[in-house]
């Protein structure tokens, strides 16, 4: 899975599960707790979507704000663990 | 008269005891009675000696004793033992002056023939309602919108604006209501109408807190601690002892319903009644605490189990009686507990209402104060771990996401010393919701901005420490807005049952208001002085237990497998168009999801906050719109014969046709 498919597969999950519409604004760089589209609840919707997808599990000491903020940084911490499971 | 007439039948409920009705060829006044006080001589309408000031009032004026032994002092001469008397009485006396003499709960209209005067007021909370039209030169007024709507020639439409702030604050913010053309009179106020074409609005009442030192107050922490203990006690006295019928209370388990039952038992001898709500979910159940309290008092007490299917099959009555949309189900099971009060005998019951607001009791206040700490330094990673003690599952469970709570919290902090920073959390979260309005809502919200909250706030506000000014955002919102009529009154009233509220009683309201803040929230310890005062009263398991607020199963409810068929139907893809308030797509988007993680096995039910709010407030918008726009959200009739009948016009005509 490239970066850009995480990006579009956890773009289109936030819309369909937390927008419920196509025309809200939804950039990759837009702070998802910050602008409210995803409450501290529904960020385990959201990681347990990400297990199931990405097929990873995250640690309790990686669930924080940085690594899940913005669909970029999700993304970006994605490929990382994904590439350290590889090694 | 039938007019005068459909608008008493649509608000029987609230008074199904007597029905009295009073006209001239300028107005006529109509009243639906619950009697409670004077029963054999309290009928209204009512009148002055010459019977030139007419009255209609619902309510209680607690001191109306008092009141009348300085009355009669002055010269003023009684016909009955009510209250209501007193208030003409009063009125007469010291004009518009007289409300703020009052300690109660009212709403009340003055009726003067000769002046042609219409004097409208509202207790300071708003715990009775009190709504107004006006249109043509003409006035209508009631205690509920419904009453209005009984005019058929009275447009019904719903106000974006009073939708727009109820996605925001849980509430519209008097004078907007929920439709478009009805004005809330707003707590603490009077309107007279002069006669001459003129509107004169006044407040007499806002909260207040000290500008001055907290080194400057006189009493110690002990001092202070008996004299609230006084102070509630005879609050709590004049509510059981100043009604004709017994009185009865509330216990949910916590502390504030805790001591005033205490004190409600202790107010007099005989048979005292309690009243409480156990939930079939272990989560919101509080038995064993309610328990505990009916045992130390000895009281008859009765339990009402209530299930999700309770709550979503009551849901389209409660939305019928709040009369706005809700975005919690917390309402409903009270609608339930009322049926019960009022079938075992009991008209009048106790709450605990209002204790947390006047001696900061919530979560919200004490959030605040940790966000106030860290943004002094907002770099540091202890501070902010004081969440933990506010949220014991946050420590026990790191996993939970604890890094998304903290970083919610942390929006915002850097504006530590704006008007809103306490409640900027809960609205800047509630308003998230509008994501859901369609686009014509939103285009009409674009044109007419709703009312801030902050745009009014009284010229002392930033002058005050930083949790009154909490405390006075949540009781001008929440308070008198959800708390004390959605959740209080209107459920109370829906089965014809009356609450009292010991803490909403102007002395302890303004004792309370004076304290210094550290007598109410020592650190993050919430109610501080309250505790102590309950202390060889209330069982030290009530004192001290972690603070539970109270919650009802949401979204759930109406999400599961066999929830009843209108939520479909309220919430279909024609509903929704035809309501136009709403988004189709993003309205059944969350439907649908609520109702796949309802019906998903092994999923733990977990709602999002947001979700949970969403759906509730969505249908309760739906409801409302199908009971009120569509229908004028009346019950089916009964007959309403009159038990006091003035009517001047026809004995005018008969004088004309002599």
């Amino acid at each position: 899975m490239t970066q850009d498919e995480v990006r579009a597969k956890v773009h289109q999950f936030i819309r369909k599960n937390f927008l419920f519409d196509e025309k809200t604004p939804l950039a990759d760089d837009q702070s998802l707790l910050g602008s409210g589209v995803v409450d501290s609840t529904g960020i385990l919707e959201l990681i347990a979507f990400l297990e199931e997808t990405c097929r990873v599990k995250f640690e309790d000491s990686e669930l924080v704000a940085d690594n899940f903020d913005s669909i970029d940084k999700i993304a970006a911490f994605i490929m990382a663990k994904l590439s350290r499971e590889k090694v | 008269m039938d007019l005068l007439t459909s608008m008493v039948r649509a608000i029987r409920h609230r008074g199904p005891d007597e029905y009295g009705l009073y006209r001239d060829r300028r107005a006529g006044l109509v009243h639906a009675r619950l009697s409670l006080i004077d029963l054999t001589t309290g009928q209204q309408p009512l009148a002055n000696e010459d019977e030139t000031l007419w009255i209609v009032f619902n309510g209680e004026i607690f001191n109306y004793v008092e009141l009348r032994r300085d009355l009669e002092a002055a010269g003023h001469r009684f016909r009955t033992h009510s209250d209501t008397e007193v208030i003409v009485h009063a009125y007469e006396e010291w004009g518009n002056g007289c409300f703020p003499r009052f300690n109660g709960q009212w709403a009340v209209a003055l009726w003067d023939n000769r002046s042609h005067r219409l004097t409208l007021s509202r207790d300071r909370i708003g715990v009775r309602p009190l709504y107004v039209r006006e249109h043509g030169g003409r006035v209508w007024f009631a205690s509920e919108v419904k009453a209005i709507f009984a005019d058929t020639t009275v447009p019904r439409e719903i106000d974006p604006a009073g939708l727009d702030q109820t996605f925001t604050y849980w509430t519209p913010l008097a004078p907007t209501s929920l439709f478009r053309g009805i004005e809330e009179l707003p707590p603490g106020s009077v309107r007279v109408y002069d006669g001459e074409g003129g509107k004169h609005d006044t407040v007499f009442w806002r909260p207040s807190y000290p500008v001055n030192s907290p080194d400057d107050y006189p009493l110690t922490l002990d001092e202070a601690t008996e004299a609230l203990a006084e102070k509630l006690e005879l609050a709590t006295r004049l509510r059981i002892l100043r009604a004709d019928v017994p009185v009865g209370s509330y216990l949910s388990g916590g502390l504030d319903s805790s001591i005033t039952a205490w004190m409600g038992r202790k107010a007099k001898e005989g048979v005292f009644r309690t009243y409480s709500i156990r939930f079939q979910d272990a989560e919101y159940d509080e038995t064993e605490f309610q328990r505990a309290m009916a045992a130390t008092i000895d009281s008859d007490h009765q339990e009402l189990v209530v299930t999700r299917g309770d709550i979503a099959r009551a849901f389209p009555e409660v939305i019928r009686h709040t009369e706005r949309p809700i975005l919690r189900t917390a309402p409903a099971p009270l609608y339930l507990l009322s049926k019960l009060v009022r079938d075992s005998g009991i008209k009048a019951v106790l709450t605990g209402e209002g204790a947390d607001e006047m001696l900061a009791g919530y979560d919200i206040f004490r959030e605040a104060e940790i966000r106030q700490f860290w943004s002094r330094q907002p770099a540091s990673a202890s501070r902010p771990k004081l969440f933990d003690r506010l949220y014991p599952y946050l420590a026990r469970s790191p996993g939970q996401a604890k890094g998304m709570a903290l970083e919610f919290w942390r929006q915002g902090i850097e504006r530590a010393g704006a008007p809103g920073f306490s409640h900027d959390p809960r609205w800047r979260t509630t308003s998230q919701l509008k994501r859901f309005f369609s686009a014509d809502l939103r285009g009409a919200l674009e044109s007419h901005p709703s009312a801030d909250v902050l745009s009014a706030l009284p010229p002392d506000f930033s002058r005050w420490d930083s949790l009154a000014r909490a405390q006075y955002l949540e009781v001008v919102t929440l308070l008198s807005g959800y708390l004390i009529s959605s959740q209080g009154d209107r459920m109370l009233m829906a089965h014809s049952v009356e609450g009292r509220f010991p803490f909403l009683d102007s002395d302890v309201m303004e004792f309370c208001n004076g304290l210094p803040p550290l007598y109410k929230l020592a650190g993050l310890n919430e109610k501080f002085i309250l505790k102590r005062a309950s202390k060889g009263r209330v069982p030290e398991s009530i004192i001290h237990r972690p603070k539970q607020p109270y919650r009802a199963p949401d979204a759930v409810s109406f999400a599961e497998k066999g929830a009843p068929a209108y939520v479909e139907e309220v919430l279909s893809e024609g509903a929704l168009r035809d309501a136009g308030l709403f988004d189709v797509g993003a309205a059944r988007g969350l439907y649908e999801k609520c109702r796949k993680r309802a019906g998903d096995a092994g999923n733990e039910l977990v709602f999002s906050n947001t979700d949970n709010m969403g759906l509730v407030g969505l249908l309760s918008t739906q409801l409302l719109h199908r009971e009120f726009i569509r229908g004028d959200g009346s019950a089916p009739g009964g007959k309403i014969e009159y038990k006091t009948l003035i009517d001047r016009v026809q004995f005018q005509q008969l004088q004309g046709t002599a």
